[in-house]
């Protein structure tokens, strides 16, 4: 493997032949914001939030899956760049229901930490209010299209890692939703091995393991009776 | 086959020939209007008056002038006849004898055809597509014989390089640069693909070539394989074309059966198989990288490049990809010589251009010229300018990816650098006429919800901006925007045009952008006063 | 295919073992095609059209039988299918009227057209009526803009449409 130098926000580099920007990059220590992204699994390039400048390339291109060339001169964190991730992001909150403080997903969230660390305080698109679904037909999980944002890191995992093939896109467009099977309830699948892996992967609260949602934390009311005898009647009978 | 047989192929069907030949359209636009009814009582009357031995009646492609068919060309006599029915039909062949037709003439020398400088519609109207001997008798596959027997793939990749075609797809890429690439790339597999899902709404020269003159385009596939040492050819063609389909299946079938395609084609070591696949109705899958995802079977999606097709394509293995008219223009360039070509057009854009007229104009149909020619050429001479003594306001040109010129550009040439310097780009060859009738804010709108409807749903600036910036438009157009709405747009449309990940992405908000540049009273007539909270959404804060 | 999996309700398709169950030739027909592509997954979308040429359009019980036989996952079979709109997974109704909204025909007033037909029927394009006569369905361009506006009825291409031809030729159907 023959070593490539390249420059990367005025950085001098060196890095394997083969790997992307990507890689170089988090090697160095420089951080490029991603989300289709996930490790051990192949790139699609789709999220456009890592986004490179590269001089004398008058388009953008995906550090996820740009390969390293000698003498690469890369910008990662332009105002221009930075702009288009935010505007990326309102986009992306605008698209579908992405409300944090009711999420299951919320402080852990890698779409709310992108907005946070990009700058993104408030979404100037309209909203679009669409009406999804929620899956909770599965024993173990859940899939809430509202929150999805259609990275496919689910179905790359399922069909790259696990090999069942369970998850897919459907339709096209705006319009495009995660799938299980033939577009069946997830609890009706015959080849969900329930890996949980497409839950892990997910960077929003889209695809959730049961009981921890805000709606299913449930409330032990016998405990309240329990201090009460306790405090005022001096009984511990549990 | 071998040289000598196609000569005498050649020689036996110029010997068939009959003293006058009746050519009836029966391309796609002109069956719609019944001429095949026609072609049978011309066939009945040849009969009925005892004219078979020197009257032939030929079903042809397109004779271009559309918006008159069905048209049933005479030769010798160079007459053309248009809005032929069955029922008048029969009068041609009195005609023929001395009588009278009651059908109506168009002058075959109007500015409409002898404008125009046919190379890839040479023969468009003249063969009979379903027959590959009508094709041979016009010097057909010579051109193939003659690359693989005395031209190295090396010499055939030269001569295209100095004939200066570049792609007839939209971009303009270098032709000849891109079969070098595929043949340098390394890989015993390689693949050739004729892209034929012409997908831009208003746009049929590609369907019109293929229903017309399908062997041109198999031949010019298989000199572009030989040039790049590949085996296999597919050609993908839309769906919502089954008479395209039938035709060129028909064609590939013929010229297996004459060893034109196939194994060890005219006997040398050179073997070139072709299959079709049918699209099924994705205009993202025009875009290079998503089509050959949908000729592998799957979701038409795009991917980023690098890698381009070149290096890896289809099934991963070095793929060359060009489009329907760039293969037509193949044979001719190697039947006459680079430097023929080249002589032809500009000095950056070289040979001719196929456009498909359309929309508010009196002449609709099919014109070749060489580049370079002005618009105002086309539109107001070969067009006829607008119907009923309208005025012409824009020419729309590249589809959903391009611009509409205004009136006062059309003296404009048409070349890819031309175009582009407004705004709008040479695309495919889609040219719809707009009148004073025709709103602008209206048609970015229907070309915004043509790119939201057609967005794959991939990457993020596509899917969700294409929504965004048809809401602004759909807002701007339902007198609820503001200046605020409209400086929102525009910062769409820059965003996703340079971060979306394919061409449908990048050129989707050019239609806006051109009409926003030559029309953008339009739109301000359209706002509302700004009021301190209007039009804009109201902060929906992250929260914690 | 594990046991691990539960499912909450039983799944509402069987999956299909070989010759198709329910003896219907065209499983048959459909089979042949696929062999002709010696059952290769790159050979899907052929044989999505071959089964839409076949039955008319795709359910579940077909697209179940087709991965079973091209030995792809569903979700993949599901999601090429939806993906390209020429594919439909809901029956069509016994006459069709396809709209062409091509930039050409747009122009033209297609749209005249299509509102037209909608405010007829009361239906919207994608629709059928509810007595399974028509379905009105829109196309994004079919190639004969030198004759717009075009509409194809039932498959046959017709040009140079008003309201008023338009709305003819459905009322011929809807009296039918």
């Amino acid at each position: 493997m023959a070593a490539k130098t390249l420059t990367i926000d005025g950085r001098q580099i060196t890095a394997e032949e083969g790997e992307t920007i990507l890689q170089a990059a988090t090697e160095a220590g420089i951080k490029i914001p991603t989300l289709c992204h996930l490790e051990g699994v192949y790139d699609v390039g789709a999220c456009r939030l890592c986004l490179v400048e590269v001089k004398g390339t008058p388009k953008l291109l995906p550090a996820c899956t740009l390969k390293v060339a000698e003498g690469m001169e890369v910008s990662t964190d332009t105002e221009r760049l930075r702009k288009y991730r935010r505007m990326t992001l309102e986009m992306l909150f605008a698209e579908r229901n992405h409300v944090c403080a009711v999420c299951v997903a919320n402080g852990h969230c890698e779409l709310q930490t992108l907005a946070y660390s990009q700058g993104m305080e408030h979404v100037r698109y309209e909203y679009t209010f669409p009406k999804w679904n929620v899956d909770n037909t599965h024993r173990l999980f859940g899939m809430d299209h509202n929150r999805c944002i259609l990275c496919t890191r689910c179905v790359r995992v399922c069909w790259h890692i696990e090999g069942a093939g369970t998850k897919n896109v459907a339709g096209r467009g705006g319009k495009s939703q995660i799938i299980t099977d033939l577009n069946q309830p997830w609890g009706c699948s015959e080849s969900c091995t329930e890996c949980g892996k497409c839950v892990m992967s997910c960077p929003t609260g889209a695809l959730f393991q049961k009981g921890s949602t805000v709606g299913e934390s449930e409330r032990d009311r016998n405990k309240l009776e329990f201090i009460v005898n306790a405090r005022e009647k001096k009984q511990w009978n549990a | 086959m071998i040289l000598n047989d196609l000569l005498q192929l050649k020689e036996k069907e110029l010997a068939a020939r009959k003293k006058i030949l009746l050519r009836c359209c029966m391309a796609a636009g002109c069956i719609s209007s019944n001429s095949t009814g026609v072609k049978e009582q011309l066939e009945k009357a040849v009969a009925e008056a005892g004219l078979q031995n020197e009257v032939e009646v030929r079903g042809v492609g397109c004779m271009k002038l559309c918006c008159e068919g069905p048209l049933v060309a005479v030769e010798p006599a160079n007459e053309m006849y248009v809005k032929v029915t069955p029922e008048n039909a029969p009068s041609i062949i009195s005609a023929l004898q001395g009588g009278q037709a009651n059908v109506d003439q168009t002058d075959p020398n109007a500015a409409f055809f002898t404008k125009q400088l046919s190379i890839v519609l040479a023969n468009s109207g003249i063969v009979n597509p379903e027959r590959i001997e009508s094709y041979v008798a016009l010097d057909g596959y010579l051109a193939l014989h003659e690359v693989l027997n005395e031209m190295t793939p090396k010499d055939v990749v030269e001569t295209m390089v100095k004939s200066g075609l570049r792609g007839r797809g939209g971009a303009g890429f270098p032709t000849g640069l891109k079969w070098g690439t595929v043949a340098k790339s390394p890989g015993s597999k390689k693949y050739v693909i004729c892209n034929a899902d012409e997908g831009d709404p208003g746009a049929f020269m590609d369907r019109s070539v293929l229903e017309s003159d399908p062997h041109s385009v198999l031949e010019g596939m298989a000199i572009a394989a030989y040039a790049v040492g590949a085996d296999q050819g597919y050609l993908y063609v839309r769906a919502e074309y089954p008479l395209a389909i039938a035709r060129l299946q028909l064609a590939i079938k013929q010229a297996k059966q004459m060893g034109l395609l196939g194994a060890g084609i005219f006997e040398s070591p050179f073997n070139f198989n072709v299959d079709i696949r049918i699209g099924a109705g994705a205009f993202v899958c025009g875009e290079e990288t998503a089509l050959m995802m949908s000729v592998e079977g799957k979701r038409g999606t795009p991917r980023p490049r690098p890698p381009f097709p070149a290096e890896s394509g289809l099934f991963g293995c070095p793929t060359l990809l060009n489009n329907v008219e760039t293969f037509a223009n193949v044979p001719a360039i190697y039947r006459k010589g680079a430097d023929w070509f080249a002589g032809i057009g500009t000095e950056k854009s070289k040979g001719t251009k196929v456009f498909a007229l359309a929309g508010k104009i009196k002449n609709t149909g099919l014109i070749e010229v060489p580049m370079g020619t002005p618009l105002h050429t086309i539109v107001e001479e070969m067009g006829g300018g607008a119907p009923d003594g309208g005025k012409i306001k824009a020419v729309q040109t590249g589809g959903p990816s391009g611009g509409c010129i205004p009136a006062q550009h059309l003296d404009t040439p048409v070349d890819y650098e031309s175009l582009g310097k407004l705004g709008s780009i040479m695309g495919s060859g889609g040219m719809i006429v707009m009148d004073e009738g025709t709103r602008m804010v209206d048609v970015a709108r229907f070309f915004m919800e043509f790119c939201m409807d057609e967005s794959c749903g991939k990457c993020i600036p596509c899917r969700a901006g294409t929504v965004q910036m048809h809401n602004l438009l759909d807002k701007i157009l339902k007198r609820k925007a503001t200046a605020r709405d409209l400086a929102k747009l525009e910062e769409l449309c820059d965003m996703v045009r340079n971060t979306s990940l394919c061409g449908l992405g990048q050129t989707a908000p050019n239609p806006t952008l051109s009409t926003l540049r030559f029309f953008r009273n339009e739109y301000e007539d359209l706002l509302q006063p700004d009021t301190f909270d209007g039009g804009a959404n109201h902060s929906q804060t992250v929260t914690k | 295919m594990t046991n691990i999996a539960t499912p909450v309700t039983p799944s509402p398709v069987a999956p299909a073992p070989a010759p198709h169950p329910s003896g219907d030739k065209r499983f048959k027909i459909l089979e042949v095609h696929m062999k002709k592509h010696q059952f290769r997954h790159d050979a899907l979308i052929e044989v999505l059209h071959k089964a839409q040429e076949l039955f008319g359009y795709l359910e579940d019980d077909l697209l179940l039988f087709i991965s079973h036989k091209l030995k792809l996952p569903p979700s993949r079979v599901y999601g090429v299918a939806t993906f390209y709109h020429f594919f439909t997974l809901k029956p069509k109704g016994e006459h069709t009227c396809v709209v062409c909204m091509g930039t050409a025909c747009y122009v033209k007033g297609a749209d005249k057209l299509v509102e037209a037909v909608q405010e007829n029927l009361k239906i919207k394009p994608g629709e059928t009526t509810p007595d399974k006569k028509v379905s009105l369905l829109t196309a994004r361009c079919i190639g004969a803009c030198g004759i717009a506006p075009a509409v194809v009825y039932d498959g046959i291409v017709t040009p140079r449409q008003t309201p008023e031809a338009t709305l003819e030729q459905i009322n011929k159907w809807v009296q039918a």
